[in-house]
């Protein structure tokens, strides 16, 4: 266990100085542009455009070679972490590797170089694939017909919502507030106040779980549906999840699945088989589209049959002699996305379905499981677990009464020193139903040598104590980065840094 | 195992055995067995890397890509060149690979290139702030549209018919919920006709006033439409003005920002990304300082670390909604980062004066293409307004069966369009046409119109 894969601690992030802002490496009149020749008559732009439209000089961007851009970007990448330098154990986000295979068939001419209206019949590679992926999704979520429209999580969240509404209002309904369980991620709630919904927050019992008994108090004829991630953000199995659904239904409410977990489970169970009606997946955690620093990712919503018609449209359609054609589903919400979604990140998810097939999809998930589990299981006895069963894919701890630290040992002071350590940080201080929280995901991709070495760390961590936590990071690029500040005296740009005058960069 | 997990079948049995499991099926004692799957899931076995490859290349060869059918079609996704060093640089698996910067201080890499792009974004608006990306422009609008009726506390809206026909369904489904009243206001000539939508129009009174005006320009059809009007009718009702806008066009054309724009919004797939089925795209948002706050998703600040140097952080993050929750004004989390990286690359890369001779260079590009349709028996101008990169026509012949005919001849002619009741074509000329090109192009339109 001494060369463990996915720990960074010998990444050559050079030195500590600052890397200058490219406008700062600008020089009048410098330029790395250049154009193809064309042949055409070379117009001015005085005899293009009315002269009262035009402007007088336009606007200043950089002025830099090439090499100094490459040199700019690329010391940039040395300051930045990722999945392909170590693990990433961030909780919810599931950052697992991305597969190279996976960036090679994105970046096909025939995928990457198509206008999104060419006509169906000269895009016919490009319909079969959304068709394929779209078929794949609804058989690993058990649903009727899915849109691949929605470009992240929380669009699919929107959209997902808005099919719940336009279902209720087809039968003359308009119940108005959704249940949501309080350990549930923030875009839940925003999403739902969006789709006009009034959010109603559902407290887990003792064991983090969503109990019938509590739900039975929020339940009645205004519940429009009820939203859950299963397992849910503690990374628990919601258990009674069949009963929850029962009387969510009962009450006239549709069941929404969170598919932000869904790495969790495929090919142990399904949405469907738990009672959901609808569903978004995030490409982006469980299908290995890469994260891109915070996207773009890919949110596509999948219904059961009866709620198919309401889908955004236009939805792939197969015809009896095997061609791919667009369809617009009869009482369609409408469209979602300019285009028909973030069309690379689906050829990507669907070269990785591709890859594991049947059986890979399914040992993704039991190793996700067996990884968050074998890492509890060596964090148990330090970090307390607020919630006592064994977890699915991820785990949630608290930092609070390490022992020795007198309560003092804070999550955000661990998240930093696990950096000098060599690995990203956990998620912290989320759920919010646990104080000091550590969400740790290691996902399958991990080794058991990380996964020790990851253990290792955080349970020197505690040792060390509240004292020495509280002081790092110093090996980093920056140390503690103050944040206050940075609200406090609001600078979004070099021009308003430059109009702040200099003193940035002397100490506060 | 599966292809990416590393585990072998000794370290699966050495883990199970270390939590006191026998079988893997364990791990999956809290799932109830009424809902356990018997068989399993029915999709393929997986295939080995060059299988999946070759599927792959199968699947791709079965478009027809710019290359083949050389592209005359915009409509808010646009040919564009893209040079090898934004490829390189974007194509880093640093940028590629890592999350949302939750942990500024290894994270200075992507949140230095937002500050970069902010930057950017704000001086082609001409707005002083800009935020880090939403999803594409048809969001961008609706999250323009969100901060106007948060700011206003009003419900209705008054939006150009020049805006992206996309954009405006997206608009409307996306604010379903939130039982806003739309007025669609009209263009005349390929300009929007502001006069009446105030006072007299018998809709007006109950839908109240609006939260905001809402142009484009240059708009679908291509045409400038002066900002100045729409800016005088939102001053009057007391409303937003925001304004969509052609980043590439902005090389030339007075910004949104100084002709009084209080949001402004653009799609920013010019700037580095392929066509790509339509996404991933970027949404661009600037706004003036009065609305900042309102702003949804990241935003980057420029702060210092501990010792004084300067650092990069997210900041106003009580905006959004991982602490704000229902009451965040916005949903989104996940964003177009990886995106935004590629438009700050490709800005710095064009440079000042890079960005002026693109756009030059595709508004030379339309005007000799247009000159030429026109020649042709039969083709009218769909408008008449002045036009920079993109311009509509009428065709002699049902437009559908043009771009057939034309995707034939190797050329993807146009996009479909709708002015006044009239149907037309909607061309764009980026760049990257030449003049041989578009001499086929007019050679092949001539033989498909008669
Ligand atoms: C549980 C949960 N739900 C929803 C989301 C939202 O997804 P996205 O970030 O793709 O919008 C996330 C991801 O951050 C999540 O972890």
């Amino acid at each position: 266990m001494t060369a463990p894969g996915g720990r960074a601690v010998s990444a050559p992030l050079l030195g500590h100085g600052e890397e200058p802002t490219v406008f700062e490496l600008s020089a009048p009149g410098r330029r790395a542009a250049s154009f193809r020749t064309t042949g055409v008559p070379e117009w001015s732009a005085e005899e293009l455009i009315p002269a009262d439209e035009l402007r007088s000089e336009p606007p200043a961007l950089a002025e830099v070679s090439e090499r100094d851009l490459v040199a700019h970007m690329t010391r940039l990448s040395h300051r930045q972490y990722s999945v392909d330098l170590g693990a990433y154990p961030l909780g919810s986000c599931t950052m697992k590797y991305n597969p190279k295979v996976c960036d090679e068939a994105a970046a096909l001419e025939g995928f990457a170089n198509v206008h999104p209206a060419t006509p169906a019949s000269h895009a016919q590679g490009w319909l079969e694939l959304l068709w394929g992926l779209a078929h794949a999704l609804c058989e690993v979520t058990g649903m009727g017909r899915a849109t691949l429209q929605p470009p992240a999580g929380a669009a699919g969240e929107l959209t997902g919502l808005l099919i719940m509404r336009a279902w209720h209002q087809a039968q003359g309904r308009s119940p108005g507030k959704v249940l949501i369980p309080d350990s549930a991620h923030g875009t839940n709630p925003a999403s739902v106040s969006l789709a006009g919904y009034q959010t109603v927050s559902v407290e887990s019992d003792e064991r983090g779980l969503v109990s019938p008994d509590v739900l039975r108090k929020y339940l009645d004829g205004d519940v429009a549906g009820m939203m859950l991630t299963n397992p849910n953000t503690l990374g628990l199995f919601e258990e009674r999840i069949v009963e929850v659904g029962r009387l969510v239904h009962d009450a006239g409410g549709l069941l929404y699945y969170d598919g932000a977990n869904l790495n969790a489970i495929m090919g142990i169970t399904k949405p469907a088989v738990m009672g959901f009606d609808i569903v978004h997946l995030n490409l982006h955690k469980t299908f290995a589209v890469p994260h891109g620093g915070g996207g773009p990712g890919a949110g596509p919503v999948a219904v059961t049959t009866e709620l198919s018609e309401f889908l955004p449209g236009p939805l792939v359609a197969r015809a009896d002699d095997g061609t791919f054609y667009w369809e617009q589903p009869a009482r369609s919400i409408g469209r979602t996305h300019g285009w028909h979604g973030n069309a690379l990140a689906l050829v990507r998810a669907w070269a990785y379905i591709l890859s594991n097939g049947s059986e890979g999809l399914r040992q993704v998930s039991e190793a996700a499981v067996l990884n968050a589990n074998w890492l509890l299981s060596r964090l148990r006895g330090t970090y307390a677990v607020p919630y006592g069963s064994p977890p699915m894919h991820e785990t949630v701890v608290s930092t609070k009464d390490a022992p020795g630290t007198n309560g003092q040992l804070r999550a955000l002071d661990v998240a930093k020193r696990l950096l000098e350590k060599g690995f990203h940080a956990p998620t912290v201080y989320f759920p919010l139903v646990v104080a000091e929280a550590l969400m740790i995901e290691p996902t399958e991709t991990e080794s058991p040598e990380t996964i020790a070495a990851l253990a290792d760390a955080l349970l020197e961590i505690a040792r060390e104590g509240a004292e020495v936590a509280a002081l790092a990071p110093t090996t980093t690029p920056v140390g503690r980065v103050d944040e206050a500040r940075a609200a406090r005296r609001l600078v979004l740009t070099w021009d308003a840094a430059r109009a702040e005058g200099p003193g940035v960069s002397a100490p506060a | 195992m599966a292809p990416y997990v590393p585990h072998t079948a000794q370290d699966v049995a050495r883990m199970l055995a270390d939590l006191g499991l026998v079988s893997t099926e364990d791990l999956f004692s809290c799932v109830p067995p009424a809902l356990r799957l018997a068989g399993g899931l029915d999709l393929p076995q997986g295939l080995p890397e060059p299988d999946v490859a070759a599927e792959m290349a199968r699947l791709a060869s079965a478009n027809r890509a710019a290359t083949e059918l050389v592209c005359f079609a915009g409509g808010g996704s646009y040919d564009h060149d893209v040079p090898a060093v934004t490829r390189a640089l974007a194509g880093r698996s640093e940028f590629v690979t890592s999350y949302t910067p939750y942990q500024p201080e290894v994270a200075q890499g992507v949140l230095q290139v937002l500050f970069e792009y902010q930057t950017l974004v704000s001086r082609l608006a001409g707005l002083p702030v800009a935020n880090a990306s939403v999803y594409d422009g048809a969001t961008a609008l609706v999250e323009a549209v969100n901060m106007a009726t948060a700011a206003t506390g009003r419900r209705a809206l008054w939006v150009s018919e020049g805006v992206n026909p996309r954009w405006r369904e997206v608009l409307a489904t996306l604010t379903a919920g939130q039982a806003l009243a739309v007025v669609e206001v009209p263009l005349i000539d390929g300009i929007t006709r502001w006069e009446g939508v105030a006072g007299g129009a018998e809709g007006q009174s109950h839908e109240g006033p609006p939260a905001a005006v809402v142009v484009a320009s240059p708009n679908y059809l291509g045409c400038i439409d002066p900002l100045g009007a729409a800016r005088a009718a939102a001053t009057e009702a007391g409303a937003l003005l925001i304004a969509a806008f052609d980043p590439v066009a902005s090389g030339l054309l007075r910004s949104a920002g100084q002709q009084g724009a209080d949001v402004a919004v653009a799609e920013g797939q010019p700037f580095g990304s392929r066509l790509a089925f339509g996404g991933p795209y970027l949404g661009m948002m600037a706004a003036t300082q009065a609305h900042v706050r309102r702003l949804p998703g990241r935003l980057v600040g420029q702060t210092v670390d501990r010792s004084g140097r300067s650092a990069y952080v997210t900041t106003l993050r009580a905006r959004e909604q991982d602490i704000r929750r229902e009451k965040a004004s916005s949903n989104i989390c996940t964003n177009q980062t990886l995106v935004a990286v590629t438009a700050m690359v490709q800005l710095a890369w064009l440079g000042t004066t890079g960005l002026r001779e693109l756009a030059l260079r595709c508004a030379r590009g339309a005007r000799y293409l247009r000159q030429g349709m026109l020649a042709l028996p039969g083709v009218k101008p769909l408008v008449g307004a002045p036009m920079v990169r993109e311009f509509a026509v009428a065709l002699p012949v049902a437009i559908d069966l043009v771009v057939e005919r034309m995707a034939d001849e190797g050329f993807l002619a146009g996009l479909p369009v709708e002015a006044g009741g009239q149907e037309g074509l909607l061309v764009a000329v980026t760049e990257k046409r030449t003049k041989a090109e578009m001499d086929a192009y007019l050679e092949s339109l001539g033989k498909v119109l008669s």
